[in-house]
């Protein structure tokens, strides 16, 4: 018992180290949004002037703005007032062991086959696996950087190399971009930043996984990463589990630099609190994801969204540079009273500019799943291609799935094709499993899964295995 | 093995099977035929357990069972299978992953070890050979784009892979061209045994040349109107079926 205190003990000092002025010794500042709510975020993280002046521009800015509602998703006001604009990293409610844990949750884990190593970490029990993780990222850290890749935590990023941050923020998207992204300007705790050097392929998947000690970046995260030219780098988000967050409002940004020849590959398996049964409670997910393509460089998302109140996102790409391309693959699911309005922007700028898009949309329940995309060629776009595909599943009769495409075509050289179906289990496929032996439950998840399948096998092996247990986890109780 | 009495059931508010009697003994292969509409269907999704039917009185015992209590997944790891009339497509999932999900599910349930990758894959190459079926349907989706006779040789396939011990071919024969046909029965010959027992539905005597049945049952207006060897088949080829249902006081009409 007592080694497990030290623990937390010593956690809470690192923490503790990390920038924080003595005269914070609070948890949190005080609710409500205010001047000097921004300025008190950016002095506790002992920003850099220009980083507190740009975080201020966005505020002023977005005191202006008024909540956009053009989304095809329903929910009660935000009071902005009301929500704790930084917290820090503090140690949370530690329990003693994993018998205190909610039964439910280890349900739910045992589900997604995640280890009791695993288990222990995410329902926050202190146990030496954390201090496994820490020195497992510290191994990784070492290498990366003897290959001149940088990859760290924003705080740190304005520390150590606030030049990179100075000169790739804001450049895909603007503080001035939208309501969500604009207050994310103001007020981001913290969030990844990842540099990959010119001609350098980053040897392993980055993910949050082993930056864990940094993990509590709170609601509105800002990533950052910048591959130069000619450079990988396979970039993993998320945590598969089931992560109880009583945050309501996630409004991230995430911004990729794609430079000449460049390639980006984004990876989110994105499954946020959704809410009870009742559709009472869960996250509201609104984020803004966009990347820039140079020349010849690529940039490809692939995202499997199935948690959240509701998700509402577009990463996107700007396929500035001629023959660059631009990919999204997306699979969406919403169930009981999840709402998910998501999709793509693929704008084409260059000339030979390529974008494919394959979304698959999945409701249940009294889910509703909207598809948006907006496929823009340019005047100056010659021999733009675009292909998109977009495939809604339904399962039951309360549930709907609704379709946008936007398509703005300004040069006769584009090709341009769209492909969308709807379609239902039907009863005659479950039958037809049930006669083989195969239950119902196994039957949808078999169906479902075989639907996504294209999605999937644009994920990384591990991700893809989970994904498709976590699909099948969030389905539970979708069938009478 | 199967003793149905007095089987009466209905779809919606429309009655289609008005009291079928029938007994089925291991290694036996029974026909049923009958005209359209007759309710030859009917009985087979009632035997395998479709939600659409309603059972309104009867019993059907199978193998000591009350297989009316029985879901249809339940029955179909007890070893009743249904070569179904049209096969389900389901786009996306791997026809090998298909069969090993319910092969694994039927041993499951009788209590043996579930088959790894490697062993079930010797499995069905065993039984890809025994039928004379290529390869490549193994790594196509579940039906998606097969042919009609690659769909019902499927069928064949799956059920010499899960080994039912009864067995029931729905209008096997529909759709088939000769060759289809022949080839389909003969994967059906090979899986003739003395513990397993077949029901074949059929509309028309072609099918019987090749399976040859031990019993045949005309159907007609839900109900057996006439049962005998072999040879009733080809008496119904020749005759057709009216001179049945006028000698047993009914008409076509309204058969529906």
């Amino acid at each position: 018992m007592s080694t497990s205190t030290d623990t937390i003990e010593e956690l809470a000092n690192r923490e503790y180290k990390y920038g924080f002025v003595s005269d914070i010794e609070a948890d949190a500042v005080p609710k409500g949004l205010t001047e000097e709510t921004v300025r008190l975020i950016s002095r506790i993280k002992s920003e850099p002037e220009w980083m507190l002046e740009w975080r201020l521009r966005a505020f002023r800015h977005w005191q202006t703005m008024e909540e956009p509602h053009w989304e095809n998703v329903k929910f009660s006001p935000v009071d902005y007032q009301e929500i704790v604009y930084y917290s820090a990293p503090k140690p949370k409610k530690v329990l003693s062991s994993i018998d205190e844990v909610d039964p439910d949750l280890l349900q739910t884990f045992e589900k997604l086959g995640i280890s009791l190593d695993e288990q222990k970490r995410l329902t926050n029990v202190a146990v030496d696996a954390v201090f496994d993780s820490v020195s497992v990222a510290t191994t990784f850290k070492g290498k990366l950087a003897d290959m001149g890749i940088i990859f760290c935590s924003m705080s740190e990023a304005l520390r150590e190399h606030p030049d990179l941050v100075k000169q790739y923020l804001g450049t895909v998207v603007p503080y001035s971009d939208n309501y969500y992204a604009t207050l994310n300007s103001a007020v981001f705790s913290d969030g990844s930043f990842c540099y990959v050097p010119k001609g350098v392929r980053c040897p392993m998947e980055l993910s949050t996984y082993f930056r864990i000690n940094a993990e509590n970046t709170g609601q509105f995260e800002r990533t950052l990463l910048v591959a130069d030219e000619g450079a990988y780098v396979s970039y993993l988000e998320g945590c598969t589990a089931p992560m109880r967050d009583e945050n309501q409002l996630h409004a991230a940004v995430v911004e990729l630099v794609a430079l000449p020849g460049a390639t980006i590959k984004y990876s989110t398996v994105q499954n946020w609190y959704p809410g009870d049964k009742n559709g009472v409670g869960g996250i509201f997910n609104f984020v803004t994801k966009r990347g820039k393509c140079a020349e010849r460089a690529k940039i490809s998302w692939t995202q499997v969204e199935t948690g959240s109140a509701i998700t509402w996102k577009y990463p996107s790409c700007i396929l500035q540079g001629d023959d660059s391309v631009g990919e999204f693959y997306s699979v969406a699911l919403t169930n009981n009273y999840q709402q998910a309005d998501t999709g793509t922007k693929m704008v084409h700028i260059g000339k030979n500019t390529r974008s494919t898009i394959v979304s698959k949309g999945i409701s249940a329940g009294r889910g509703q799943n909207t598809y948006r995309g907006l496929v823009r060629v340019n005047a100056g776009a010659e021999n733009a291609r675009n292909y998109s595909q977009c495939d809604s599943l339904l399962l039951g009769d309360k549930c709907g799935a609704h379709t946008f495409p936007y398509i703005e075509v300004k040069n006769p050289t584009a090709k341009v094709e769209h492909e969308a179906s709807t379609s239902k289990i039907g009863e005659d496929q479950i039958f037809y499993c049930n006669q083989r032996g195969i239950s119902t439950e196994d039957a949808i998840n078999m169906i479902v899964n075989g639907f996504c399948k294209e999605v999937f096998r644009e994920l990384p092996m591990e991700f893809a295995v989970e994904a498709q247990k976590l699909l099948g986890v969030s389905l539970e109780g979708s069938v009478g | 093995m199967l003793t149905i009495k007095n089987l009466h059931a209905r779809v919606e508010a429309k009655e289609i099977l008005r009291g079928i009697d029938l007994q089925v003994n291991p290694g036996e292969v029974h026909a049923i035929m009958g005209p359209n509409g007759s309710g030859k269907s009917t009985l087979a999704g009632v035997l395998a357990g479709r939600a659409a039917y309603e059972v309104t009185d009867g019993t059907v015992t199978y193998k000591g069972l009350d297989l009316l209590d029985l879901s249809a997944e339940e029955r179909a790891r007890e070893g009743v299978f249904l070569a179904f009339q049209y096969p389900v497509e389901i786009p996306g999932v791997n026809n090998t992953y298909f069969l090993k999900a319910a092969l694994n599910a039927v041993r499951k349930h009788r209590g043996e070890e579930e088959l790894d990758a490697m062993e079930f894959l010797q499995l069905v190459r065993e039984k890809l050979k025994i039928l004379h079926i290529d390869q490549s349907l193994l790594n196509r989706p579940v039906n998606e784009g097969f042919s009609g006779g690659e769909k019902k040789r499927n069928e064949i396939f799956q059920m010499a892979v899960l080994d039912p011990l009864l067995a029931i071919l729905d209008e096997t024969d529909s759709g088939l061209d000769i060759d289809a046909l022949k080839s389909v029965a003969d994967g059906v010959n090979a899986l003739r045994s003395p513990d397993r027992a077949i029901i074949v539905v059929t509309h028309y005597q072609r099918l019987l040349n090749y399976i040859v049945p031990d019993f045949v049952h005309v159907l007609a207006r839900g109900q057996i109107v006439k049962s005998g060897g072999k040879e009733l088949a080809l008496e119904l080829e020749e005759r057709g079926y009216d001179w049945l249902l006028e000698s047993t006081g009914r008409s076509l009409v309204g058969a529906g």
